[in-house]
Formats: C-alpha cells, sequence, structure tokens
C-alpha cells in the first residue's frame, strides 16, 4: 500500500502559494489560483489567469447550465474540480466566421445536427472540436473549468483583483 | 564550424573522452570534466548527466539550458552555442566566458554519444533519486532504452483518432508509486455516428499519473502554437532554464518550489511557491529551477510561435506578460 498522498484541490479546499521576493517585483509572475478566482466569478465567466500575446487559459465556474458557445479553432477544457456534461451541436449553417479567434457566446442552441456529448470528472480533458457549438452543464455542485483558447470578446482580465500584486 | 571526435581508447574506467570544437568532455567515477580553452569546469555525475538527457530529450529546448551555474547550451533552433560562463555575472564581467556554435545536429549526435557512453546499466536519467540505480563508478554496461526514450507531441489532443495514444498497463505504462491515489476513471463519451473523431475526452491525470519520466513534458493539447506540457516532477529539475520567451506553470497538485534567478547574471529574484490550483507566469528575462518535494503534476504552457525569441530579444515584447 502507497503511503503517499496526491494532494487536489477544488473550491471548498485549496491553499494557495505566492511569489517571496528576493529582488523583483511581484505582478511580474501575475500568480493567481484558479480555485480562488472561480470562487469570486459568476456561473461561465471566462476569466483569464495566464495570457501569453493572443492565447489565454480561462478560469471558469461551471455552475447550472452554461450559454451555447462556439470557436473556429479548437479549444480545449480540463476539469479542476466538479463533474460537468458538455453537450455539441454541429451547425447547420457556421456560426463563427473563419478565422476569428477567442470563444464566441451564440444567442442559444443553433440548429444543427446533434453531436453528441460527454461527462467528465476532475482530471478529464476534453476536446471542444472548432466549428462545433457546445454547451456545459452541471446540475451539481459547483466545479471549475480550465480553458485553453485565444483571446476573446468573451475572455475577461481583472488581473488586479486576481493577482499577487504585494511582496 | 566544428568536427566531433571520440577517442579510440577508453580510460582506465571504461570510458571514453568526446570532443566537440574546443570543448572535450571526460568522465571519472564521480565527475564529468568540461575542457575549454582556458579552463576546466567540474560538475557531479548524476547532475550532468540528468541535465544532458533533459537536453537531448528536448532537442535543446527553449533558449537556454543551463546545467548549472556556468555550463550550458542556447538553443538558436538550427544551430547551438555551448557556452562557459555566458550567463554568470563573475564570467562575464572578466571575460573568462566561453562560446562556441555548433549546428544542433552536430551537438545532439555528440552529446547521444556521451549519454551512450557513460550512463550504466541499471541508472536511468529520466528517473527520480530514488526509483533508479547508482550512476557512480566504472564502466558498466548501457541503459540505451531508457536514454532514447523520444518526446511525446500532440498534434491535437491525447487519445484522438490517429493522434498520441494513451499511456496503459499492457505497454509497460503503470501507476506510479506516488500516484497510486490517482483516480484512473474514464469519462462517459456519448459520440453521435460520424463524430467520433470529434466528442472526444480522456483522463488527463490518469495520463500523467502513468508517466515514467521526470522534468520531461510532453505536449498534450494545442491551440494553434499554444501547447499544453504536461510533465511529472519529483525532486530537483536538473537544469536551470532560461526561457527566450514567457512560459506558464498550472499546478495541478501537490506543490513546487521555484527558485527564480535573472536570466543574464544568475542573480536571485524570487521563489515561487506554487500549490494545487496556482497559476503563474515565467517571465522571458528569469531563469527558473524547481523543486519538488513529492511527485506531482505540472502543465508548462508554451507558446511555440518561432518568431518570439527575436521578439523578446530585441525589447519589442516586454518580458513580463501582463501588465495591471
Ligand atoms: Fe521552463
Amino acid at each position: 500500500m502507497s503511503n503517499y498522498r496526491t494532494v487536489f484541490g477544488s473550491l471548498e479546499s485549496y491553499q494557495k502559494g505566492g511569489v517571496e521576493i528576493i529582488d523583483d517585483d511581484p505582478k511580474n509572475y501575475a500568480f493567481s489560483n484558479c480555485f480562488e478566482v472561480a470562487s469570486k466569478s459568476k456561473p461561465y465567466e471566462k476569466v483569464a489567469v495566464g495570457k501569453n500575446l493572443k492565447y489565454v487559459i480561462e478560469a471558469v465556474r461551471a455552475e447550472g447550465d452554461s450559454p451555447w458557445f462556439a470557436a473556429a479553432h479548437d479549444e480545449a477544457a480540463l476539469i479542476m474540480d466538479g463533474e460537468v456534461e458538455i453537450h455539441f451541436v454541429k451547425p447547420d449553417a457556421p456560426v463563427v466566421p473563419d478565422g476569428k479567434e477567442g470563444t464566441v457566446k451564440l444567442a442559444g442552441q443553433p440548429a444543427g445536427r446533434d453531436m453528441g456529448w460527454v461527462k467528465a470528472g476532475r482530471g478529464h480533458m476534453a476536446l471542444l472540436p472548432k466549428g462545433a457549438a457546445y454547451q456545459f452543464r452541471n446540475p451539481g455542485k459547483p466545479g471549475v473549468l480550465l480553458v485553453q483558447t485565444i483571446l476573446g470578446e468573451n475572455t475577461i482580465e481583472r488581473w488586479a483583483d486576481i493577482c499577487q500584486t504585494k511582496a | 564550424m566544428s568536427t566531433a571526435q571520440t577517442a579510440a581508447v577508453a580510460n582506465a574506467l571504461g570510458y571514453k573522452d568526446h570532443s566537440i570544437g574546443g570543448f572535450t568532455f571526460k568522465r571519472d567515477e564521480y565527475f564529468a570534466h568540461i575542457f575549454y580553452p582556458g579552463g576546466r569546469h567540474i560538475m557531479q555525475i548524476d547532475a550532468f548527466l540528468r541535465a544532458l538527457m533533459r537536453d537531448v530529450a528536448w532537442g535543446f529546448f527553449y533558449g537556454t539550458v543551463n546545467f548549472d551555474t556556468v555550463f550550458g547550451t542556447v538553443n538558436h533552433y538550427g544551430t547551438v552555442e555551448m557556452f562557459i560562463g555566458l550567463f554568470n555575472e563573475a564570467y562575464r564581467a572578466n571575460n573568462r566566458h566561453h562560446v562556441e556554435t555548433f549546428e544542433s545536429k552536430d551537438l545532439k549526435k555528440v552529446f547521444e554519444e556521451v549519454l551512450a557512453d557513460w550512463t550504466n546499466e541499471g541508472f536511468d536519467p529520466f528517473a527520480a533519486p530514488d526509483e533508479t540505480g547508482t550512476v557512480y563508478g566504472a564502466k558498466k554496461g548501457n541503459n540505451i532504452k531508457a536514454i532514447t526514450r523520444q518526446r511525446l507531441v500532440a498534434d491535437r489532443m491525447v487519445g484522438l483518432p490517429g493522434d498520441l495514444g494513451y499511456r496503459t498497463d499492457q505497454d509497460g505504462f503503470t501507476v506510479n508509486r506516488q500516484f497510486q491515489d490517482v483516480p484512473q476513471d474514464k469519462p462517459e463519451i456519448h459520440a453521435a455516428q460520424g463524430f467520433e473523431n470529434e466528442v472526444h475526452a480522456f483522463n488527463f491525470f490518469e495520463y500523467v499519473s502513468r508517466s515514467d519520466v521526470t522534468w520531461n513534458p510532453s505536449v498534450v493539447s494545442c491551440v494553434k502554437d499554444s501547447q499544453f506540457c504536461a510533465t511529472t516532477e519529483e525532486h530537483v529539475l536538473p537544469i536551470t532554464h532560461g526561457n527566450d520567451r514567457v512560459e506558464w506553470f498550472i499546478q495541478a497538485t501537490d506543490e513546487i518550489i521555484w527558485d527564480i534567478d535573472d536570466r543574464a547574471t544568475g542573480r536571485p529574484r524570487a521563489k515561487v511557491t506554487m500549490r494545487a490550483g496556482d497559476v503563474a507566469a515565467m517571465p522571458a528575462n528569469i531563469r527558473h529551477r524547481g523543486y519538488s518535494p513529492k511527485r506531482s503534476i505540472l502543465i508548462v504552457w508554451e507558446n511555440n510561435d518561432g518568431g518570439l525569441p527575436q521578439r523578446y530579444a530585441s525589447g519589442e515584447l516586454a518580458p513580463n506578460p501582463v501588465d495591471f
């Protein structure tokens, strides 16, 4: 029997680390914690916790049904806490212009073919394939997703609120 | 450009000398000796081989791979600089540094020969110290299987048809001794007919819990040039990485403590402690070395855009990723 205990984080239980400064500014590290961010977010707000030029990682609080989203490129969702269903529809007509970057929020479920769905729990990663419309559904206790995507019109940047600013 | 040379005869311990340009590498029971015009640098053999393994496996990686505060390589993506003291304040101030440029394929060949010759049977430079045998002493066999592992790079996402496959017991990828409690459950996938290639999910934590290497990021998912690189970390990062662009860390489990030093001088700047759920940037003007007391899951998030090193080096891009 193994004596090792792997420490995961969750909305209820996380222990944030931090930056100890020797000769620097903590803002350079944009240090945050995705559980803390999601604990202060509204359901399905897409809050950037990482940004590398046009690319972002968004922390998302998964609670109830999300709007329908789509993107013209692949995206990926890593479930950090909780359980979520992701339902996919192939729209009859494109809902996002080719070449547009970032996640687009749709007015509702688009007309199209049912592609199926996945149910994913902590540690699972799901593809949000380009050209598909998708909706997150989580009727249970709130969860946390990390979404690998591109900066878009729905990305929220509130760095000063989420990051360590003082040594 | 310089030529490579391996000594025809091994030393009394059974190890050969390996040379390229003005550099010659010699090993004895405990140490690697790096001779260069005007001097000799010395490193503990286990630290040297672990660092060399990463440098080879990553194809010289992004930017600078510091084996220690003196010796290392800088990737120029086609050519590579091998240096003594290039990023060491005192060596630079006193003009004691030495740099030579090689074709990447030539230096890679020499490094591979050193690894093959100097890695003894039972020692795996990719493994954590507690998982592997000793590297010290006279030459004893080899461990070619361990040192020729291929870097794993998913095109779109691990597990998609035609993409990088899963790690399984059948293939020898058992759950690591320190990840026995990582759930091995599978997501439910209900793909409608015709959408099996698009409706996809997999257990990322399970995949990483079965990694048999430490400090060796493998690409699991891509959004254009945005790469999620998953890695299991235990003990200490065998190199100090000075990236030529911004990279980010997402700590998925457990804890890593990072020493952050100035990229050019090596002067200490900060310590960053990361626990499950923490996200932090590594600016483009630092070098970092991590310590992971227990095996942990880290996501190294890279931007693979080939134009970035020039844009950071020229000052067009600030070294920090966000202003607020
Ligand atoms: Fe790095």
